[in-house]
């Protein structure tokens, strides 16, 4: 089976500080891989390299069966491609959200009516049609996850980089973020420290510390505990 | 001691010597002016700043090519319909001379000043607080909103975005500047609030600066009037 994106033997180092070190991993059609680490591990790294936004010093990176080592090859992955930035300002830099949504469907070559069209219909597909005409640097930072995704989806990406899905994002906003996710039919890498969030959604789970990568296994426990709760009194 | 060591005094005795020396027209002047400062460079540095001097000459180069041809006066050589004046290729020789000697002085002086120090010099001799916090803020965000910049690139990147000459691109980049600015307004009114929460009050308290010592005195004297004597010389 075709692989959607692959790294080989990757290494890159940034200041003389060794961040992905030998780093393999291949991710096939569906697959929902969480990469759990502490900060600084390398995580937001190993997402770069394999978007083309860094280029590793040895090492292979492959999207969706093609080698890719210069900006052109990266280009043209990168249409298949959604990458959730840690931060969502990075992300939003138009001056409605309706616009911001539209932009990739226009890079993708739709007519202003029709990306405009399937902006309008990804946001409605994710409950998020009443935000169409807002301001993009005024909704909460729940709110511009969810935007920042629908930037994404409207782009309708065979693979899903997310750096930190849940950063910012609260109770309520992350539920229908997780439900989001749940319903994407391609394939993700989920990047966190979240561990309780991106092993909901994962099906396989790695490891990343000090640039390495480990396999590992998400399991569930079946014990009872408590945990506390603030509900309105 | 060739230079003085207090940063009030840099800054007094370059501005001065600027100044003194922007009225000057005679090529020997100017040129000994150069000298001068190129001595003062490699004595205290050993080496030259090429990188800082390669955009300052680049524009001199422009001059180069422009002033002989259009200012009037003895004719010094032709090139087709052009005539070179002998006037104009000498204003260009002391424009040059001025134009280097001034900035091999700054860089000599500033290139490694610590931007809080020279905040502090700035206030100690009297700069309004306002435009002194808007050098310090400059210098201590460009940086951040530099990498905010280049970040959104990424980001347009990955949605494939491509520049080109058209509609799109531009519109795209108009909303990056806009969006970039009003961010920058943002974090500018939050770093203020940040600071008020501090108890800044308008002001930074930091203490006085102690008096420059006599040696600085001298080296910041002798800077004036060498600049003074060559003005002198241009004028008689």
């Amino acid at each position: 089976m075709m692989a959607i994106a692959e790294l080989d033997g990757v290494e890159l180092a940034r200041d003389g500080r060794r961040v992905l070190d030998r780093v393999t991993l291949a991710l096939e059609a569906g697959d929902r891989l969480a990469i759990v680490g502490p900060n600084g591990a390398g995580k937001t790294t190993l997402l770069r390299t394999l978007a083309g936004l860094e280029r590793p010093e040895r090492g292979r990176v492959a999207l969706f069966g093609q080698d890719c080592r210069s900006e052109a090859e990266f280009r043209k992955a990168r249409r298949r491609m959604g990458f959730l930035f840690q931060d969502s300002d990075d992300q939003l830099f138009c001056p409605t959200v309706i616009e911001d949504v539209a932009f990739g469907p226009l890079n993708l070559g739709q007519g202003e009516a029709e990306a405009r069209a399937t902006a309008a219909a990804t946001l409605e597909r994710l409950g998020l049609g009443h935000l169409a005409e807002r301001i993009t640097h005024k909704l909460s930072g729940g709110e511009k996850r969810l935007v920042c995704l629908a930037g994404l989806l409207a782009m309708s990406p065979d693979l899903l980089l997310l750096d930190e899905p849940t950063n910012g994002v609260d109770a309520a906003n992350g539920a229908r973020l997780m439900e989001v996710l749940a319903g994407f039919g391609g394939a993700m890498i989920l990047v966190s420290h979240d561990e309780a969030f991106v092993t909901r959604i994962a099906t396989r789970g790695m490891l990343l510390s000090d640039g390495q990568l480990e396999a590992a296994e998400i399991h569930v426990h079946a014990h009872v505990h408590t945990h506390p709760h603030l509900h309105r009194a | 001691m060739i230079r003085p060591g207090d940063l009030r005094l840099r800054l007094v005795s370059a501005l001065a010597a600027i100044l003194l020396m922007t009225p000057v027209a005679g090529l020997g002047p100017a040129a000994c002016y150069l000298g001068l400062v190129l001595a003062l460079v490699l004595a205290a540095e050993r080496t030259l700043p090429w990188r800082r001097l390669l955009h300052l000459e680049a524009f001199l180069v422009l001059l180069f090519l422009t002033l002989p041809f259009t200012i009037p006066g003895e004719t010094l050589f032709r090139i087709g319909p052009l005539a070179a004046s002998r006037e104009g290729v000498l204003r260009v020789l002391v424009l040059a001379a001025k134009v280097s000697g001034s900035v091999l002085l700054l860089s000599l002086f500033f290139a490694r000043a610590e931007p809080a120090r020279l905040g502090a010099a700035l206030r100690a001799l009297g700069l309004p607080e306002a435009m002194v916090r808007i050098f310090l803020g400059l210098v201590r965000y460009l940086g951040l909103i530099r990498a905010e910049f280049a970040r959104l690139q990424d980001a347009m990147r990955m949605r494939a975005f491509r520049p080109g000459s058209n509609r799109h691109t531009w519109r795209s980049y108009g909303n990056m500047t806009g969006m970039l600015l009003l961010r920058a307004v943002a974090r500018a009114e939050r770093v203020d609030e940040a600071m008020r929460m501090r108890g800044y009050a308008g002001r930074f308290p930091g203490s006085a600066l102690p008096p420059p010592a006599a040696a600085d005195w001298l080296a910041g004297a002798g800077l004036v009037i060498l600049a003074g004597l060559l003005l002198l010389w241009d004028k008689t």
